[in-house]
């Protein structure tokens, strides 16, 4: 379930939209959190001048993630920490895998991280057996049902209640089969109930990271649940799942950025539990993680800097973008058919598995624009869309009828007085070919439109023939 | 090579080129100076205006706050509390001075047990190194006086606010934590929370608690 299918987009597409019970849980989805976020951002006035701050702070990280890098490696050492480099997944799940078996661990709890996902580190460990177990409540319905998350903070967006229901009560079979689960709360504290367990004889907490801190060899977590704490605190050894672009300068930076990410993700004003964690025990602690280790993933991240891509390492992974764009809203974050979906997924994707293998992401756009007006990072989505659009032309990865059509297109398009012949032509040729109607139902070459809906017949004159006349 | 130096050589490669030497000064001297940003308006007040904000968001997320003259009514406050909702007259503690100072048997028939939290704890209780206004969020620093499952394992977490502790903004904590830790020091874990544990990941439906507490109560002392 977890392979990869970006490349099939387009059947991705087509299955989500025939899903009726995707099609209900999708449609809640965009306008709650669109209302969220929109009350939360009118509460604070200074949140679009915060924006600016939060996206200054990150360019200024990625100008010297170097030295930050260094800086923050340095610190962590320094207060009794890990770090542990990785270049590629492979490496990352080497190395948790060498931290699990050094603990003798047989179960790991887990909090919510996305590199986690990227680094598909749950079947490895399973693999190796070690029983991996999600405890935030989306990620733990998902496991159960051997899926991807489809939303970037909100992992079973795309499930009902009832869906919910029937994997309860196929997995907690140890339980009273005649309960009562058709309220939320009653699956809520199902669930609570199983993980309590489990964090409390877990030999190992695995946690993601919102940001590392250089100053002080700090990584944050974000959550409402609190199961990232529990996570994190009641094992003997914490490991850290990070990537190299979730460096921030100082504790200062840090809250600047906090102000807008719960805003952005969830509309609240700040996240129930935010958590500091700095190196492992330290003398007289009576409770908490014994071993503190972080993993520094790269994979494809280093090679963006410096390039037109560079600003997608601003992302904070809030999701707004998702919540905010028509397309995701339409399919869901499945169809996406890897780890990152929506609009930023469709930038990311593509830096991190190539365009050759994501070359439909970009194209499930809009450009309506407003991932890049709600992003707190700012972050010019549709322009980086746009690149990847031409990336994917310069390397011929479109099909010979589709590269054929723009040629001919471009070539008509350079010649001025042709083109306003042919296009005065092909409108007087249509015009009448819906006369009385003003609307036809099948155009050469264009069935790709008129399988689904008519094409409006051009009506009057052209645009060229109305401008050169108000001129004159 | 190790994972190390391919990952920074990379990305030293593809940076703009500069003179090492003030790059790094860059860096140096952004993480002494560690400059606040913009601080939003809305905590910033006397500490009227202040508990009152603190007040009004910490309900807006679903805890509970009363503010208090006296600290050693808190015995009674914290019986009156697990008295209201239902709980065994038992808390849990940790070393902290100022609550082991306090006149506990004021809280008649209320236990008070000592150390970090087992699952089997209905209720806790912590002094807070700092309250912020700005979003309701309380700050709880690890160690012994107050061990970090004091905020997680029990039922309810009842927390003790000294007024002179409630600032403004996030800021103003990070100012008190390196004044008693020194530049550049954190203690192992630094926790802000915003009110009881809560998830809304089935159909967006908000339900409390998830995984930490079902109430959290602050008492302010005035």
């Amino acid at each position: 379930m977890t392979e990869m299918s970006t490349i099939t987009f387009k059947d991705n597409v087509t299955k989500a939209l025939a899903d009726d019970k995707l099609q209900f849980a999708m449609t809640e989805t965009g306008p709650r959190f669109i209302a969220k976020r929109t009350k939360a951002r009118e509460a604070l006035p200074e949140f679009d001048a915060l924006r600016d701050q939060a996206r200054d702070i990150k360019d200024h990280v990625l100008d010297h993630l170097d030295i930050y890098l260094e800086t923050y490696e340095a610190k962590v050492k320094e207060t009794g920490g890990h770090v542990h480099w990785a270049e590629t997944p492979d490496d990352a799940r080497a190395a948790v895998l060498e931290i699990c078996r050094k603990a003798n661990a047989k179960m790991v709890t887990k909090g919510k991280s996305m590199i986690s996902e990227e680094i598909d580190l749950n079947q490895h460990l399973a693999a190796n057996g070690i029983v991996p177990v999600e405890t935030d409540l989306g990620e733990y319905i998902i496991q159960l049902r051997n899926e991807r998350p489809s939303h970037i903070i909100a992992p079973a967006v795309h499930l009902t209640r009832d869906q919910v229901e029937a994997d309860f009560r196929r997995v907690h079979t140890h339980l009273d089969p005649k309960r009562d689960l058709t309220e939320i709360p009653a699956l809520v504290e199902e669930a609570r109930a199983i993980l309590r367990q489990k964090y409390l004889t877990a030999d190992v907490g695995i946690t993601g990271a919102n940001f590392l801190i250089a100053e002080t060899g700090t990584s944050i977590i974000v959550t409402n649940e609190g199961n990232g704490d529990l996570t994190q605190t009641l094992p003997k050894v914490h490991i850290v799942l990070a990537s190299i672009e979730k460096l921030v300068p100082t504790l200062e930076d840090a809250t600047t950025i906090l102000r807008v990410l719960a805003r952005s993700a969830t509309g609240q004003d700040f996240s129930n539990y935010t958590t500091f964690s700095t190196g492992g025990r330290r003398p007289g602690d009576p409770d908490g993680p014994v071993e503190y280790h972080v993993i520094l993933l790269d994979n494809g991240r280093a090679n963006v800097l410096g390039t037109e891509f560079q600003d997608m390492l601003r992302c904070i992974r809030c999701g707004a973008c998702l919540n905010h764009c028509p397309v995701y809203n339409a399919v869901g974050g499945h169809a996406y058919g890897w780890v990152y979906p929506g609009p930023i997924g469709s930038v990311v994707t593509p830096a991190l598995v190539g365009i050759e293998n994501a070359r439909h992401l970009p194209n499930a756009s809009t450009f309506c624009g407003r991932c890049e007006e709600v992003c707190p990072m700012r972050i010019p989505i549709p322009k980086m869309l746009r690149h990847w659009r031409e990336k994917e032309f310069e390397r011929h990865l479109q099909p010979t009828s589709m590269r054929w059509g723009l040629g001919l297109w471009a070539w008509i398009a350079k010649r001025p007085a042709l083109y306003r012949k042919a296009t005065a032509l092909a409108s007087r040729v249509l015009a009448n070919q819906a006369v009385g109607k003003g609307r036809l139902k099948k155009v050469p070459l264009a069935s790709g439109w008129t399988e689904f809906r008519d094409l409006p017949a051009p009506q009057g004159k052209t645009f060229h023939q109305m401008w050169k006349e108000r001129r004159s | 090579m190790s994972a190390r130096e391919m990952i920074l050589g990379r990305v030293r490669a593809k940076l703009p080129k500069g003179p090492e030497g003030s790059r790094r000064e860059a860096v140096e001297r952004r993480l002494a100076e560690h400059a606040p940003h913009l601080i939003p308006a809305r905590g910033q007040g006397d500490i009227e205006h202040r508990i009152r904000v603190f007040t009004e968001m910490m309900l807006a997320v679903g805890g509970t706050v009363e503010a208090v003259d006296d600290i050693n009514e808190v015995p009674h406050h914290v019986a009156q509390y697990l008295r209201g909702g239902n709980l065994p007259a038992v808390v849990r503690r940790g070393a902290d001075a100022l609550l082991a100072r306090l006149p506990w048997h004021r809280g008649g028939a209320l236990e008070v047990t000592e150390g970090p939290a087992v699952d089997a704890d209905r209720a806790s209780i912590s002094h807070a190194f700092a309250g912020i206004a700005e979003s309701g969020t309380i700050v709880q620093i690890s160690g012994a006086d107050n061990p970090t499952t004091l905020n997680f394992l029990p039922e309810a977490h009842i927390v003790v606010l000294e007024a002179a502790d409630l600032f403004a903004s996030y800021e103003e904590a990070w100012t008190k934590l390196r004044a008693r830790l020194g530049e550049g020091n954190m203690p192992r874990t630094v926790n802000m929370i915003s009110g009881p544990s809560r998830t809304a990941d089935i159909e967006q439906t908000i339900v409390r608690p998830a995984h930490g507490p079902k109430n959290m109560h602050v008492i302010i002392v005035r």
